[in-house]
């Protein structure tokens, strides 16, 4: 322990270090978040996506925080209820087992633009009669527009945008437009104010009931926008990063350890065994990498741990057994390994308890360093169309936008959020990487 | 009590140690013929110190001592019971561990890694000690006995905390802890300051005489032979020369190059200064192709011709005094 | 011993340098001073500054100097006034070369030891390459290597003749004086002796100086005209050879005296307890005295250079 906190104290010097400290530690906080508040099932669950998951979010939302950057602002969705209260609802019972459902809400509209769509998803608990509707639409300047008329089945779908009685009645295609422009004037431009929606029912059995939903699909949704499939971002985002991160580590861990002992076990024994493993390294710097990687992806499987374990296999027979055999073969001739040998140790036991320890501060910032790459490397399978089918990642993000042309549509959010990402678990481990190059390697220092 | 009363511990006859030359590929280019032809009985509780420059081959004949090498021809008996030459595996790291080791690099002879208790308790360890009382109560012993005091103090320093003279300490602490009965020295002073080579051979003296340890002492440097040893064998090209007790050696050398030794090495007095010392011509010479006969005749001031670089000497001259040299004929 | 035909004299030379832990007070108003054709030993033991001593003199500074003055006199020039560049090229090789430690060690591998050695010459010197080759063959006469290993790599050479090699880039560009950092340490016994034949020779004929820094007081008789004893970055003890060698004066050197093994008399050789003061903080007052056995009250403070009969002493008990 005491040599744990002389080597933060070590570390903190160097501004490096700090950076990638606090980016490393804020990627762990977000990891550890969404690990807690979305546990595993529920993660793939909400990716899998369908049209009850997320049919609250419109389509290719830029994030809401958008408006801050520019001029026009655009409509942010949202969705409210009666189930979950977020929608007023008051029951007055009248004559004959009759009923009078009165639903409504208010809102404020302050953008520039008219939203997507506007949906009512109306569900009606009855047994033979059906509960009648009649929607209003009233505008800030306290103008009410009659919005339709209709009975109320179970699970009812109402689009605002869709409804041909209403595009009569207003005398327009436009509908949306028309909901939310000076009416009666020729203006195109919206009027900001607080509207409110009126949902007037009424029903004729005793235990009739509605619930009603109402969405509002602006342009902009939430903190990281949305996808083709109406998914929130934020999901993969959030998901994405202990996935990258455990990946990542994972396999710089299994690989650096892994080739460590083997150049260990080549160099201490010499013979047949060393001239074995080097020439596998040999071979195996020249087969390529990736495309073996995509092959095993196509033909056997997908699953991120597959990935990750022909990642290793590949990985550890690299150059990097090549410099530390050479450190091994230094180490080999110390005068402390002979002691070693002449107080009667075993070879395994040189191996492991004299060499390889020996060895670990030349570990750790290789070690930290090729993070990066690992964690860009299962990012461009996904980008490839290899990822894991099942969970949400970043590369997974990259890949939906660039097959929906999200750069060509002016969708930037959906590549530059999972890219930022990726480049700050790069940059952070990068920094750590460096200075602690810098503190196992006296040489580097400046004194 | 005299040589011929106590009993040999080590008996080393006859002894070879070549190492092979590979030429790139197959087929060898030769050996280097590192030891070649040494003979010597060490007693129990002897000091010997054996003393040549480098490349005369003491670091390969200690070194089979140690069982690190294979001895080539030539047989290493030990405590009457083995001969170390065909031992392998498990009965070879036992026997290793019947002899303590101490270094010359200091530093290098400690893992920098561990720290002092982990550092004596290794060889335990591996010798099947279990209990890590016993453990602790040995090696607090054996730096008791190398006065690293306070134990306390220096259980949990890391080599590179510690000067040249207590890392020294450390290593002659586990050199013994497994109270072997012959201690290998090879150089232990030479890099450590001069005000403390005197410390670590005084202590390793003490340790000597209260364990009645055998110890073959290797060095280059003349000056301390008297002072740390019984008998001196002289090696040059992989063969001893001479051997002889300490004084007598010193008072008499016989040996052409033994003599040269001695009038290479100086004592502190300024009339150095003003006088060039009188050497063999060349260098030693190389081990792979050794001349014939005697191998010093081609820097021997006092080379016979048609004799020297003919036949190989053996031991002469009397009593307990041998050297290999046909001026004793 | 500070005549007329002084070649060196150093006033009150420091060389502090900064570590993250504090100052290290390497080389701390070190005076001393060394007639033409003659040889200097500074004596001292490790962590006593001594190869500072050499960089200091040399101006071979670290990046992280935090203090460096004093005054080196070279032939009645004081040398520390030069700037950079003219230091470079007029004393730094050219009046003074040095044979680091372990020279034999830091030979190029990949260079021919004739280039290695006609170096310095074509550096300082400008001379052409046929010249400077018949320099080195000159140089290596002086040293006693063999002309043909001009075109041979270290490699091929063993640790005495490296050295000699070493010693021989020193003296290619014919200074006056010559310094030495432990020149023999790694050697053996024979090879020691025929380097310091060596050295002999190239004092007795070509009238070079000598500053030979070691730790080995028996060799360093073989050489020396003069001893400096080194402890703690400061210099306690300054004597000719001969009254050096047959009884020092302060404690330190007395000490260090008695410490070494003698082939030729049969006396038991002393330690001296504990360890050197650490150079980050050296201690208040006489720097030895927690060693000295004859240590007294007014060692709490810094004791004057005593001159006994032109021995120079820095301790209490030589002044009056």
């Amino acid at each position: 322990m005491n040599t744990l906190s002389k080597s933060m104290r070590e570390l903190v010097r160097y501004p490096s270090a700090v950076i990638g400290l606090v980016t490393i530690l804020f990627l762990l906080a977000v990891s550890a978040y969404a690990l807690i508040t979305i546990p595993y099932d529920e993660a793939t669950r909400l990716w899998r996506g369908g049209e009850d998951v997320w049919y609250q979010n419109p389509k290719y939302a830029a994030p809401a925080w958008s408006n801050y950057f520019s001029d026009v602002k655009q409509p942010v969705s949202f969705a409210v209820s009666t189930k979950d209260g977020s929608m007023n609802k008051t029951v007055e019972v009248g004559a004959q087992d009759t009923a009078t459902i009165t639903v409504t809400h208010s809102f404020d509209y302050v953008y520039d633009e008219p939203p997507q769509e506007l949906i009512l998803y109306l569900d009606g608990t009855f047994q033979e009669k059906l509960p009648f509707v009649s929607v209003a639409w009233i505008t800030p300047s306290g103008e009410r527009i009659r919005v339709g008329d209709f009975a109320v089945d179970r699970e009812m779908t109402f689009r605002v945008s869709q409804d041909q009685k209403l595009m009569k009645r207003l005398k327009t295609e436009d509908i949306l437009t028309a909901l939310f422009v000076e009416p009666k004037s020729e203006s195109t431009e919206i009027v900001k104010g607080t509207y409110q929606l009126e949902i007037v029912a009424v029903t004729f059995e005793p235990n009739s009931d509605i619930d009603a939903e109402f969405v509002l699909h602006g342009t902009l949704y939430g903190l990281a926008g949305t996808d083709h499939y109406r998914r929130d971002l934020m999901l993969p985002l959030l998901w994405g990063t202990p996935i990258a991160l455990t990946f990542g580590l994972l396999a710089a861990l299994g690989t650096s350890l892994l080739t460590m002992i083997i150049a260990a076990i080549g160099s201490w024994y010499g013979g047949w065994i060393d001239e074995l493993i080097q020439r596998i390294t040999e071979i195996n710097l020249v087969l390529p990498f990736l495309a073996i990687l995509i092959m095993v992806g196509t033909f056997y499987s997908r699953s991120i741990w597959v990935i990750l374990g022909v990642t290793i296999l590949l990985s550890i027979f690299t150059g990097a057994i090549k410099s530390y055999r050479a450190v091994f073969m230094q180490s080999k001739v110390s005068p402390y390994i002979e002691a070693a040998r002449a107080y009667g140790t075993t070879d395994r036991r040189i191996i492991f308890t004299y060499l390889i320890p020996r060895m670990i501060p030349l570990l750790i910032p290789a070690l930290v360093s090729s993070v990066p790459s690992y964690v860009f490397l299962e990012a461009s399978l996904a980008v490839l169309g290899l990822g894991d089918p099942v969970l949400p990642t970043w590369g997974k993000i990259i890949e939906n936008a660039f097959a929906e042309g999200a750069l060509y549509r002016g969708l930037y959010y959906w590549v530059l959020e999972p890219a930022a990402l990726l480049m700050l678990t790069g940059l952070g481990f990068a920094m750590l990487g460096f200075a602690l190059d810098r503190i196992f390697n006296p040489r580097l220092r400046d004194i | 009590m005299t040589d011929k009363q106590r009993d040999v511990l080590l008996s080393i006859n006859d002894l070879h140690v070549w190492f092979e030359l590979r030429r790139l590929g197959f087929g060898h280019a030769g050996y280097v013929k590192a030891v070649d032809g040494v003979t010597f009985d060490l007693h129990y509780g002897e000091t010997i110190a054996i003393v040549g420059e480098s490349g005369c081959g003491k670091s390969s004949l200690m070194k089979t001592i140690l069982g690190l090498n294979k001895p080539t021809k030539g047989s290493i008996t030990f405590d009457g019971k083995q001969d170390v030459g065909t031992l392998e595996g498990e009965a070879l790291r036992q026997y290793r561990a019947k002899i303590g080791y101490v270094q010359q690099d200091p530093f290098g002879a400690l893992a920098p890694f561990m720290n002092v208790q982990r550092i004596l308790e290794e060889p335990l360890i591996i010798n099947g000690v279990k209990d890590p009382a016993e453990r602790e109560r040995r090696v607090r012993k054996v730096m008791e006995e190398v006065k690293l005091t306070p134990v306390d103090d220096f259980l949990h320093k890391f080599p590179h905390m510690m000067s040249g003279g207590q890392q020294q300490r450390v290593v002659i602490a586990r050199a013994i802890i497994l109270e072997p009965k012959l201690v290998v020295a090879d150089e232990p002073v030479s890099m450590l300051d001069a005000s403390v080579r005197v410390e670590i051979l005084k202590l390793l003296r003490g340790l000597q005489e209260k364990y009645k340890l055998a110890v073959i002492y290797i060095t280059h440097d003349l000056s301390t032979v008297r002072y740390f040893s019984e008998r001196v064998f002289v090696m040059y090209a992989g063969n001893v020369v001479e051997k002889a007790p300490v004084n007598s050696l010193v008072h008499n050398p016989k040996h052409p190059y033994t003599s040269a030794l001695m009038d290479a090495t100086s004592d502190p007095d300024a009339d150095n200064a003003l006088t060039y010392r009188e050497l063999p011509p060349g260098e030693p010479p190389s081990l792979v192709n050794p001349p014939s006969g005697c191998r010093f005749h081609p820097r021997c001031p006092k080379r016979i011709d048609n004799l020297c670089e003919v036949e190989e000497p053996t031991d002469l001259a009397s009593d307990d005094h041998l050297v290999a040299c046909w001026l004793y004929k | 011993m500070a005549q007329n035909n002084n070649l060196l004299r150093i006033e009150d030379l420091v060389l502090h340098f900064g570590t993250t832990r504090g100052a290290v007070q390497a080389v701390d108003r070190v005076n001393f001073s060394l007639n033409a054709n003659q040889a200097v030993v500074v004596l001292g033991e490790s962590g006593c500054g001594k190869s500072s001593l050499a960089k200091a003199i040399l101006r071979l500074l670290p990046r992280n100097v935090v203090s460096y003055s004093g005054r080196v006199y070279l032939d009645g020039n004081d040398v520390m006034q030069l700037d950079e560049e003219e230091f470079r090229q007029n004393i730094r090789w050219a009046s003074i070369s040095m044979v680091p430690q372990a020279a034999m060690n830091s030979l190029n591998p990949v260079i021919r030891v004739g280039d290695q050695v006609a170096e310095p010459a074509i550096i300082h010197l400008g001379v052409s390459k046929q010249e400077a080759v018949s320099l080195v063959k000159k140089m290596f006469q002086h040293v006693g290597v063999p002309e043909d290993f001009i075109s041979r790599y270290p490699f091929e050479l063993s640790g005495g003749m490296r050295q000699r090699v070493a010693i021989a880039m020193a003296l290619v560009t014919s200074p006056n004086l010559i310094l030495l950092d432990e020149p023999t340490s790694a050697l053996d016994v024979l090879t020691q002796a025929s380097i310091f034949n060596v050295l002999k020779r190239l004092k007795g004929e070509l009238g070079i100086s000598f500053i030979l820094i070691t730790h080995d007081i028996a060799t360093s008789s073989e050489l020396a005209d003069s001893v400096a004893v080194m402890y703690a970055g400061q210099i306690v003890e300054t004597s000719d050879a001969h009254r050096f060698f047959a009884e020092p004066l302060h404690p330190y050197s007395r000490m260090l005296m008695a410490s070494v093994p003698r082939l030729r008399a049969n006396t038991e050789p002393e330690f001296i307890t504990g360890q050197p003061p650490s150079l980050l903080n050296p201690p208040k007052g006489c720097r030895f005295a927690d060693r000295c056995p004859k240590r007294f009250d007014k060692c709490s403070e810094e004791p004057p250079v005593a001159n006994v009969d032109g021995i120079q002493v820095k301790c209490w008990l030589y002044t009056s």
